[in-house]
């Protein structure tokens, strides 16, 4: 039945791209921290994971509704970043990569633990008002959840890319990143702009949190969405934000497509495989991503 | 190690570069030994030989990754994955060919080395974050292998039954037997690793992880000595995971999740990176931290918590703890429990005229 098969294939296009452009919003945190200070962040689901914990905790603890448990979270996850960028990635500024990679593990685990200790390990979910009556296209059924998440995306990663291209602050971000020393030759203050950079990730981690906490629900399972971020960025590049959205799309596709294909024949969970077996491939070829910058070494 | 010296009085490079720098160095190490060899197994219950014989585990992966990221200045966050080669290496050995423990521990090791290499060839290109990554893509590619792949995995869970290994006929069933078996390999371990890094190939290591250009100008070949940082260091790993295997009985690849590489990335750091001695201290003290948690939350969490959320509260708090003292460490002691264990030594060194 080739007509069959046809649909099947759109449905997992359609899939793909929906939760891709999710992906790619979690995928934005991480770049705006790469970008503006050079930092890597493993601790980008456990920041996703924690927001959510805010948002369904307000609404059930407090009863607030959902743009208020919303705004919480925002407000939250934004003093999270200014403090977490003060107490622990200020005084790393300058040490080896590693260190700051290891400093943002340590972070997972506190975030991971933290948040489990102060919301408990149930899963609480975070009500969006929006109708659970999937919207039929043809073959193809889209939750509202979904188009919202998606569209949430497109409208950040817009505003994000706009913000880094044109305005003062943006540059002067992207100058930071270039070279510190310079910058503050300049006289640009690279503190406030690297406290700026996790504050702005803290509010992208907290609307990944409502969005993709209205899918899944919140439990500390959903830390491990940060674990699809790598492959993402890598794609794309680290420090493009053209690159999440493409490296989220290639992401989303490919591990549905293989959800669909290969599951069958080898007993599921290629799904969280093929992505990793990809960027494996795309680090071998081009390391910098697709719309990364290529450094150049000198001695 | 643990000694007192008055002053640098070496007139030769054979002096300075001695395993044991001065005599009261060589008293010391043997005092130590008497105290681990006889003191402790006699004087010891049967439990805290077992939470013995798993800091002695950790001993050996912790010198292996520091070879790798305190030496040569690499980075893996796929050592739990190496772990479970050389684990389901030894345990298919010992079921389908009933392969001794001189066999498998060595098996074990050469296949996660290969392993480790293969996973250490996009070094040459790639370093840092993006190092880190590629072999966090490892340990999460590995350990699906394992578990998708029955001629691996045994099937069933993906976990394979290993029996105790055999020594002069015994069984070593007790924990005092395993204590001593596993000691051999601790010593042959720091050993092994004191001398590597005293010789050429740890040399070419300390150059890489200074300055990899400048150490490829003045002629080591980056990429092949890259890559035996890779192979050792997994080899040791793979080395770990047998004896973790012989330890716990079973080979499961639930043993070696990401979190077991980042428990030993952290007894690196914690430890202290490029020493010995750190990573004996770091894995001593990384696998002591959950069960002295544990314990003194028992004793005194009431203090603290009601009775209930007591024991939802001892995991949580573990991980906190794990995660802030990693956090810790590297704001405030780079350089590990190694630099404070020599700050310790060096106030004693002129006490107690200490001006």
């Amino acid at each position: 039945m080739p007509e069959f098969e046809w649909q099947f294939t759109l449905v997992l296009l359609t899939n793909g791209i929906m939760i891709g452009l999710m992906y790619a919003l979690i995928a934005l945190g991480f770049v705006l921290i790469y970008k503006a200070t050079d930092a890597i962040n493993f601790a980008q689901g456990e920041f996703v994971m924690f927001a959510g914990f805010i948002a369904a905790g307000s609404a059930e603890i407090l009863g607030a509704p959902f743009w208020l448990s919303a705004m919480f979270a925002i407000i939250g996850m934004i003093a999270l970043g200014f403090g977490l960028e003060r107490v622990v990635l200020r005084p790393l500024i300058g040490r080896p990569v590693i260190a700051v990679v290891m400093a943002t593990i340590g972070l997972a685990a506190v975030l991971r633990g933290a948040a489990t200790m102060a919301f408990g390990a149930g899963t609480r979910a975070v009500v969006m008002p929006v109708s659970d009556e999937p919207l039929e296209l043809g073959p193809v059924m889209l939750p509202p959840v979904q188009l919202v998440g998606a569209g949430v995306s497109l409208v950040f990663l817009a505003a994000f890319t706009w913000f880094f291209l044109k305005s003062r602050t943006g540059i002067a971000m992207r100058a930071v990143a270039d070279s510190q020393q310079v910058s503050m030759a300049m006289g640009i203050n690279v503190r406030r702009y690297f406290a700026l950079a996790w504050a702005m990730a803290g509010i992208v981690s907290a609307l990944g949190g409502v969005v993709w906490g209205t899918m899944l629900g919140v439990d500390n399972q959903l830390a491990l969405v940060g674990l699809k971020v790598f492959p993402v960025v890598i794609l794309g590049g680290l420090d493009s934000i053209m690159g999440a959205v493409i490296g989220g799309l290639i992401v989303g596709i490919v591990e549905n497509f293989a959800a669909g294909y290969l599951d069958p024949y080898v007993g599921g969970g290629t799904k969280d495989f093929a992505p990793y077996v990809l960027m494996i491939i795309v680090l071998m070829i081009r390391p910098e991503g697709i719309f990364g910058r290529r450094r150049i070494e000198r001695v | 190690m643990f000694h007192r010296e008055s002053g640098v009085f070496k007139t030769s490079y054979a002096a300075d570069m001695a395993l044991y720098p001065l005599p009261i160095a060589k008293w010391a190490v043997a005092a130590f030994a008497v105290l681990f060899i006889v003191v402790a197994p006699l004087t010891l219950g049967e439990y805290y030989i077992s939470i013995l014989n798993l800091c002695l585990i950790a001993v050996v992966g912790a010198l292996g990754l520091n070879i790798l990221v305190g030496y040569t200045g690499q980075i893996s966050i796929g050592h739990g994955a190496f772990m479970s080669v050389g684990a389901y290496t030894a345990a298919n050995l010992v079921t389908h060919l009933g392969a001794p423990f001189w066999i498998t521990i060595p098996a074990g090791g050469l296949m996660a080395a290969l392993i480790g290499a293969l996973v250490g060839i996009p070094s040459l290109r790639i370093k840092g974050i993006y190092l880190a990554i590629a072999t966090l893509a490892a340990q999460l590619i590995i350990e699906w292998t394992i578990n998708h792949v029955p001629a691996i995995s045994g099937g069933a869970q993906a976990s394979i039954q290993v029996p105790r290994p055999t020594l002069f006929g015994v069984q070593l069933k007790s924990q005092v037997q395993l204590y001593f078996f596993l000691m051999g390999f601790v010593v042959l371990a720091i050993v092994g690793t004191a001398n590597l890094v005293r010789s050429r190939i740890g040399r070419a290591f300390v150059a890489i992880r200074d300055q990899d250009i400048a150490a490829e100008i003045i002629g080591i070949n980056i990429f092949r000595y890259k890559l035996w940082a890779f192979a050792i260091s997994s080899f040791y790993a793979g080395v770990t995971g047998v004896l973790y295997t012989y330890y716990l009985g079973i080979a499961n690849y639930e043993q070696f999740q990401l979190n077991v590489s980042i428990d030993y990335l952290a007894m690196v750091i914690i430890g202290g990176l490029g020493s010995i001695l750190g990573s004996i201290f770091g894995a001593v003290f990384v696998t002591l931290l959950p069960i002295l948690t544990r314990w003194f939350l028992e004793d005194y969490g009431w203090l603290f918590f009601s009775q209930s959320d007591l024991l939802n509260a001892i995991p949580n708090l573990r991980l906190i703890m794990f995660g802030g003292l990693i956090i810790f460490f590297l704001v405030v002691e780079p350089e590990g429990l190694n630099r404070l264990w020599r700050n310790i030594r060096n106030y004693f060194r002129v006490w107690p005229f200490s001006y």
